[in-house]
């Protein structure tokens, strides 16, 4: 799949970003005042600014208040919905810890779920995709979900949550990137399902339908960069959980988990890069190219 | 509407006849034509005259080679455009509904006006059947000539996809496949019609008839055809022989002898 | 409808009007239906009503309005400001392209008309452009027809009076078996893919024979991948297991061939070898009623198949015997044509047996009576199912015209041409040889040529030669060379002037024809030849006048443009006179008129001629007072009279009661009715005429009346064909004109009077070992030659054009997707990517034709991948044979009718790296584009 830039800053930052809130809403760390506002809007401006950027992959974004209303079957719907609800929840609950220094606790457990749906949701649009095997399990969703609870907990400064989160996130990655590898095998759609030519002998790509280029492919048929994977898959584990974690158990300090999260956001994006890149989609089968 | 109806009055949709298709792209360049006038954006172009041009095409013509274990290689062409799935999930995907399966005939399409551009419902289809328009930034997608086949603007026997009426091969038919007496219906129980990629679960409307067998001639059966070649003389002296006799037994009057 | 679906208009407007015409997206001549909307074109769909493509229409014709608006078409007349072959032009006003070519023209047909060479392409307007050649004065006029496949023309209006595409098609609703030779797509694109279609339908049978499986060998139940070059011998063999088995049809051959003519076999006769005749000149045969000598068509002869006549102490045989020695020989045994031909011994049999089988096995009977020349009454028609095609892939070789040949005879003995199931003619075909016009030559300095330039000889006195023997024509059409060159040969007309051999010229005059890019063999010559100065830095080639309508690669090497109009926007006449668009069941022709007005200072060439033709006072083109005789193409359409009664078209002719088809007079109304009836005429065949046609008295009184010959005259097929024994006598030595000596083997070897095979005349020159890849071309469906990539949607679909390689030598030389190779041939080198194709003859590589354009043609960008992977295989084939002992260098064509042999190249192929920014080699400089270049992007709609 194409790594669209902003798909992936979109995931990174609101993944970071409603883990923050969703800690925040579970009261892990209670902060009122001037300390919840810098917290807040730190939260706000990633969960915001990926959304925001989300929309500059969107045709037409200055319709995307459209994409509310297909709740009952579309999970970009229900993200939407769910991100809506989550950002007004948590900023009735913030608005209680910024400006009256109160915690509405039950405001809080709800703006979590919500946050924590966000995300989920977020994961459902990819898992769902049938077409990219890649993605569609359940490594998906709790890659994505452990992820955000571990950056949450980081960005929260949640160091004895952060710890086992983070290592938790790393066997997450690990078992998507490990699941992932054997994903379209397994899922038994070749060129010969595709073609429904298999019976009669070895089915081979010969020519496309088009000499030049097409939007499936610029869309679907993404290999440059996949024979870095490797290396990118380690770089993507030492910044997002390696380092992370060797920072914030150097010291807790602001600069130390400013750093850490920093790391963990950087190496996230590499993941999410990797994420769309090494992703295949089946229809490439149709083009002789995965 | 996003989620799909529970069942559709009618099933249109298209038979491809794999046996048939020479990869003209006939059927490609109509689809073109027509959808560029007609129904929403037009079928933009990028870089036409250029070095990298691209266009949306809702149709695409793919070819592909299968190598038997002892046969000669074969060619089988391979048009392809939306197969409107009866679970289609580019359908349920659609944030804004802009995607939908209609519940009379089935076919799925897309509302432009409330489309996005997000892309999702590309992503979803597994057989590459939707193209965002890089000009209009709309989804586009075969409408299955959703404004030919009821438009009364056209005489009836036009009132056919664009793609099927111009097919020179006649590898396209386009039908009825609730009912099962329409052609598509037949052809596909009596030609083995498939399914592309069955395991998506999609439940292509659309069918693919086979390939017929290839090659027979040359499996080495019992020679049913040895008789036709067996030599009635080897020597030309006796093939004149063979001649005179088979003429003697020809209508035409008596043979007479040479002067 | 639920709540949530959108209301959708499913009947939206669809056009203002739709105008009828004929698609000119290629030759095939379908009927469309031009979708008009304020006045545009907006959508363009076949005419259902045509009697060509019955609605269908292939990706060339949809996309037709994407060359209507093309931004590579010409707009005003251009004069050469800079070199030749740089593209630098001003545009000038018609006033003063007209004066300065009545400049050029004026002065040689007053002197010398043969300087002017007038070549055209594939246009559909011969009977037109040869008139005004005719009125010239010169002798060098040809169309396109020579290198491109006069071979199966010429070997079928020989043996049989016509043959496939333009004359003939399969008998598609009764054919059992279909065997395609040789064919990628054809002129008759839509009708053959829907006669597959008809075919698939039924459970019919198709059988390819193809070095390539793609395309219509790719649907083909049956695919047998000749090695190329080979068919002639392929098909010997399978006629020798027919002649073996007795699987032939003897009755038709000896009522409706020559099998039963005798044979002089006197070999000290000068008449040896030629058929015995009456006094009346008719050709002998033994009636079995009698037992006596008979004239051919006399009435109520039954010929003798068998019978041989002794005289002067000879015995003289039917061609039959002849047929039987030479197709019995063992040396055409499958036996010995399974190595050459790649095909095993039995899987020929096997071909053999099965179109014995449906032949003979599966006959059909059609419950129609019928009549024949002898007055013979037959009370059914029995058809054999097997029916044939065939097209460049036999035809571009050397031995192209004795493999049609061979193939036609396969055909007639099966009885299977003119019979149900089997191939039918295409009125006004069957037209025999003896029925066409012979070439003329005879120039007259301000004077008109005594006539027609092409036709069919009959013996060496009909051949363009001076008395010195040196050649009349230009390009040396019917020399000893290549006696029966039909069609001319325009592929040596550059070489030829530019080595003023035999003779210097002041004038190319050439129409839509690309020579100087894909049309040509030895394009980097030809672009060298056109641009060669002589010592006194004058041009070789003096002046070249060239008609395009598009901003072609030829353009550029012209001194003098005349921009054509595009074909919505002018008039055709697709006539009877020409290459009509008739069917086997109907006789048909058709126009184009201007569904739009041109937006452009561009006019309609033909209309041009009419104008030029007027100032330059040619015959025909001028009234008696010497004004101009046609006001325009339309006019001439109308009002211009071949013979008394017959014009270009034949519908709605002016009878003395009324309108009238065939015969009449002109009728001012005649192309209002056409346009009415969608742009097209068809009269049907009358049922008891719609099969033997040649033989069938119902069939030869209406193609009388219908006006395609004044008296009835029936004929017989001939297998044997008497004027290639003329030329062969007068190589032994009988005769007044005689062949040189060099020529004398050749002419003997190779103008046999039955079928023989002998192997590309290039595979004795040239070492077959190091050279030992068959390189061919194919034409995409959906591309037509160099047209096509200036269309923005077809050019998506061919943007570039590997190279593909057969699993064995992209084995053996380690290829891997994206490489490179270099294709070497004894003349030229080419560096060009390489792609692997399983389904190939694994002894042949080839590419699509004409994808590769030269840098700044066709108002594209300089860096369009057309340009850049794109190629072109012309660089590696010479019009020219390498170097004999002799140290002549024979013509690149098949001996007998000068046929480019395209096919017969063979090449060494090794991998190389990738060239710098994988730019194809040869590269060649970029043109100036007289046109400027096209947008960036474009969404078409012209209705909102
Ligand atoms: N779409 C489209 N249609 C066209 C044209 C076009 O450019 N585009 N051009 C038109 C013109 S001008 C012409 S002349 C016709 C030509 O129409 P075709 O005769 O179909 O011409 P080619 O494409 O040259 O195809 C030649 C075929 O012969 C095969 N071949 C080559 N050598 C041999 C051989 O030795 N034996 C056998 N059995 N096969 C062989 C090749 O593989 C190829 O399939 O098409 C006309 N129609
Ligand atoms: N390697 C290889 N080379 C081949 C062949 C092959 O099989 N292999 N095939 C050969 C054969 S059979 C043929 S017929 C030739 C074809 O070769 P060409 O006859 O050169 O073919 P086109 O590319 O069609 O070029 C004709 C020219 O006509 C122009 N034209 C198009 N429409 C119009 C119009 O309406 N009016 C005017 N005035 N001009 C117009 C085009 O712009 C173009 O410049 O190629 C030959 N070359
Ligand atoms: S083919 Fe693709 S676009 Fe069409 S209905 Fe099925 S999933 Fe949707
Ligand atoms: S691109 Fe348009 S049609 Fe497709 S899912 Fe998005 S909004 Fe729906
Ligand atoms: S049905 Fe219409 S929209 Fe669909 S592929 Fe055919 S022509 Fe295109
Ligand atoms: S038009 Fe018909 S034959 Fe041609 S590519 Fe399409 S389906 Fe195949
Ligand atoms: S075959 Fe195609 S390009 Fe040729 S005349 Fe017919 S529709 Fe036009
Ligand atoms: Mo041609």
């Amino acid at each position: 799949m194409h790594p669209a830039p902003s798909v992936i800053l979109f995931s990174t930052m609101s993944g970071a970003g409603f883990g923050l809130l969703a800690f925040l809403g579970l009261g892990l760390p209670v902060v009122t005042g001037g300390l919840a506002f810098g917290y807040f809007a730190l939260a706000y401006l990633l969960a915001v600014g990926g959304l925001i950027a989300s929309t500059f992959h969107l045709g037409h974004p200055e319709r995307a208040m459209k994409a509310f209303k297909q709740w009952r079957s579309s999970w970009l719907s229900r993200e939407g919905i769910c991100a809506v609800a989550a950002l007004v929840v948590m900023a009735i609950y913030g608005a209680g810890l910024v400006f009256f220094g109160t915690r509405i606790g039950l405001l809080g457990t709800i703006g979590a779920i919500l946050s924590f749906g966000t995300v989920f949701t977020t994961s459902m649009i990819y898992t769902q995709i049938k077409t990219v095997p890649r993605w569609n399990n359940t490594t998906t969703p709790a890659m994505f979900l452990s992820i955000c609870i571990a950056g949450g907990a980081l960005l929260a400064g949640e160091v004895k949550f952060a710890v086992p989160l983070l290592i938790l996130a790393a066997a997450a990655q690990i078992g998507h990137w490990l699941f992932g590898d054997r994903a379209l095998a397994e899922s038994g759609t070749t060129l010969a399902t595709a073609t429904g030519l298999g019976a009669r002998g070895e089915v081979r790509a010969f020519e496309p339908p088009h000499t030049g280029t097409n939007y499936l492919l610029n869309e679907f048929v993404y290999v440059i960069g996949r024979k870095h994977a490797l290396k990118l898959r380690i770089i993507a584990l030492i910044l997002m959980i390696a380092v992370p974690l060797a920072l914030v158990l150097l010291g807790q300090s602001f600069i130390f988990i400013a750093l850490a999260a920093i790391s963990h956001l950087v190496g996230v994006f590499t993941a999410r890069w990797l994420f769309f890149a090494q992703a295949e989609h089946v229809v490439g089968l149709y083009y002789g190219k995965r | 509407m996003t989620t799909l109806p529970t069942s559709t009055d009618r099933k249109l949709g298209l038979v491809i006849d794999l046996d048939t298709c020479v990869g003209c792209h006939a059927c490609v360049i109509s689809c073109k034509g027509w959808n560029t006038e007609n129904y929403g954006a037009p079928l933009s172009d990028q870089d036409p005259y250029g070095a990298n041009p691209t266009g949306t095409f809702l149709n695409r013509v793919h070819s592909y080679e299968i190598q038997p274990e002892a046969a000669p290689a074969q060619l089988i062409h391979f048009p392809k455009s939306c197969l409107h799935c009866e679970d289609a999930p580019c359908v349920t995907v659609c944030p804004t509904g802009a995607s939908y399966k209609r519940v009379e005939d089935g076919i799925v399409l897309v509302n432009e006006s409330d489309c996005i551009g997000c892309g999702l419902c590309a992503w979803a289809c597994p057989y590459g059947a939707r193209e965002m328009d890089a000009e209009e930034k709309v989804m586009k997608k075969c409408t299955l000539c959703v404004d030919r086949i009821y438009n009364e603007n056209l005489p009836e026997e036009d009132r056919e996809p664009a793609c099927v009426r111009t097919c020179p091969a006649g590898a396209r038919h386009f039908g009825d496949f609730a009912d099962p007496d329409s052609n598509v219906s037949q052809l596909t129980a009596q030609r083995g019609g498939m399914d592309l990629m069955p395991e998506m679960g999609t439940k292509p409307v659309n069918k693919y008839l086979p390939p017929r067998p290839k090659d027979q001639s040359l499996k080495e059966e019992v020679d049913i055809l040895a008789p036709f070649l067996e030599p009635i003389t080897e020597a030309p002296k006796g093939f004149l022989g063979w001649l005179d006799k088979a003429l003697d037994a020809m209508p035409g009057g008596p043979k007479g002898g040479s002067n | 409808m639920p709540k949530d679906q959108p209301n959708l208009d499913t009947s939206p407007p669809v056009s203002d009007e739709v105008r009828k015409t004929t698609c000119y997206m290629c030759a095939c001549r379908c009927g469309i239906n031009v979708h008009m909307k304020d006045g545009k074109v907006a959508y363009i769909e076949g005419n259902k009503d045509h009697p060509v493509n019955r609605g269908v229409l292939c990706a060339k014709g949809s996309a037709g309005i994407m060359q209507v608006n093309a931004p590579s078409r010409l707009k005003a007349p251009l004069k050469r400001v800079g070199e030749r072959g740089s593209g630098e032009f001003e545009e000038i006003s018609w006033e003063e392209a007209l004066t300065l070519a009545t400049e050029w023209l004026e002065p040689i047909r007053k002197e010398a008309p043969e300087k002017l060479a007038f070549f055209t392409g594939r246009d559909q307007s011969q009977s037109f452009t040869s008139l005004w050649a005719q009125g010239f004065g010169t002798p060098n006029y040809a169309a396109h027809g020579g290198f491109c496949s006069v071979n199966m023309a010429a070997a079928g209006i020989y043996t049989m009076g016509g043959a496939f595409w333009e004359f003939g098609q399969p008998d598609w609703d009764h054919t059992k078996m279909f065997v395609l030779f040789g064919v990628a797509e054809d002129h008759d694109s839509n009708p053959i893919k829907m006669g597959i279609g008809k075919i698939k339908d039924r459970g019919a049978r198709m059988v390819g024979v193809n070095p390539i499986r793609s395309g219509y060998n790719a649907v083909a139940d049956d695919w047998f991948g000749i090695t190329p070059g080979t068919d002639g011998l392929l098909i010997m063999a399978l006629i020798h297991e027919l002649f073996k088995a007795g699987k032939l049809d003897l009755d038709y051959l000896a009522r409706f061939t020559n099998a039963s003519c005798l044979v002089n076999e006197d070999t000290k006769s000068d008449q040896f070898g030629l058929l015995m005749r009456d006094d009346d000149g008719e050709p002998l045969v033994i009636d079995r009623n009698t037992g006596h000598l008979a004239p051919w068509n006399g009435q109520g002869v039954e010929p003798d198949l068998s019978g041989t006549h002794r005289a002067a102490g000879v015995t003289h045989r039917p061609v039959f015997h002849l047929m039987a020695d030479r197709f019995l020989d063992p040396k055409y045994a499958p036996e010995e044509a399974a190595d050459k031909t790649g095909i095993s011994a039995s899987r020929i049999k096997r071909l053999a047996a099965d179109m014995a089988r449906v032949a003979f096995d599966e006959e059909i009977v059609l419950d129609r009576s019928w009549t024949d020349f002898r007055g013979k009454k037959h009370d059914k028609m029995v058809g054999r199912p097997v029916s044939m095609h065939a097209m460049r892939g036999i035809s571009a070789h050397s031995n192209g015209f004795q493999t049609c040949r061979a193939l036609h005879t396969l055909q007639i003995i099966l009885g299977a041409v003119e019979t149900p199931g089997g191939m039918r003619f295409k009125p006004p075909y069957p037209k025999p040889a003896t029925a066409h016009p012979k070439p003329h030559g005879k120039v007259t300095p301000g004077a008109a040529l005594n006539g027609p330039h092409l036709g069919y000889p009959h013996g060496p006195d009909d051949l363009m030669l001076h008395e010195d023997g040196s050649a009349i024509r230009i390009d040396k059409a019917y020399t000893w060379e290549n006696p029966l060159s039909a069609h001319g040969m325009m592929h040596m007309v550059i070489s030829n002037a530019h080595a003023g051999d035999p003779y210097k010229i002041d004038t190319l005059f050439m129409y839509m024809a690309n020579m100087s890019w894909n049309s040509s063999m030895n394009t980097t010559g030809v672009m060298e030849m056109l641009t060669d100065k002589d010592e006194n830095g004058d041009y070789v080639i003096p002046h070249i006048i060239y008609s395009d309508a598009y901003s072609s690669e030829m353009v550029a090497y012209a001194d003098l443009i005349l921009p054509d109009t595009t074909y919505l926007e002018r008039h055709d006449c697709i006539s009877l006179l020409d290459r009509p668009i008739s069917e086997a069941d109907g006789v048909a022709d058709a126009i184009r008129w201007p569904v739009v007005e041109p937006d452009r200072d561009v006019r309609g060439f033909q209309s041009v001629l009419c104008e030029l033709g007027a100032r330059l006072g040619l015959t025909g083109f001028v009234n008696e007072d010497g004004s101009q005789k046609y006001e325009d193409y339309a006019d001439y359409i109308t009002n211009h009279i071949r013979r008394p009664g017959i014009g270009p078209l034949a519908g709605w002719r002016m009878g003395e009661d009324g309108l009238q088809d065939g015969r009449g007079d002109p009728n001012e109304g005649q192309l209002d009715s056409y346009i009415q009836n969608g742009g097209f005429w068809v009269s049907h065949v009358p049922e008891e005429a719609s099969y033997y046609k040649p033989f069938n008295m119902a069939y030869q009184n209406w193609a009388v009346e219908m006006g395609f010959y004044d008296s009835v005259q029936p004929y017989i097929f001939t297998p044997y064909v008497e004027p290639l024994r003329r030329m062969q006598l007068a190589a032994e030595g009988h005769g007044r004109v005689q062949p040189p000596d060099h020529l004398r083997q050749q002419v003997k070897d190779t103008m046999d009077p039955l079928p023989i095979w002998y192997a590309p005349l290039s595979d004795e020159m040239i070492d077959c070992d190091e050279y030992n890849v068959h390189a061919l071309t194919q034409r995409p469906m959906a591309m037509y030659h160099s047209w096509g990539t200036q269309n923005a949607w077809l050019r998506q679909i061919h943007g570039r054009n590997p190279l593909y390689v057969p699993t064995k030598i992209w084995e053996a030389n380690g290829f891997e997707d994206g490489d490179w190779a270099k294709v070497t041939s004894p003349s030229g080198t080419i560096t060009v990517p390489v792609a692997h194709m399983a389904a190939l003859n694994e002894n042949t590589v080839w590419t699509w034709n004409a994808i590769g354009k030269r840098k700044g043609a066709w108002a594209l960008d300089k860096d369009a991948p057309e340009t850049k992977e794109g190629f072109l295989l012309n660089h590696l084939i010479h019009e020219l044979l390498p170097a004999k002992g002799d140290g002549m260098r024979w013509s690149n064509s098949d001996p007998i009718t000068g046929q480019a042999a395209w096919f017969d190249l063979r090449v060494k192929i090794e991998k190389t790296d990738a060239p710098a920014a994988d730019q194809s080699k040869p590269e060649f400089s970029p043109q100036e584009s007289p046109v400027g270049k096209g947008p960036k992007s474009q969404a078409w709609k012209v209705g909102k």
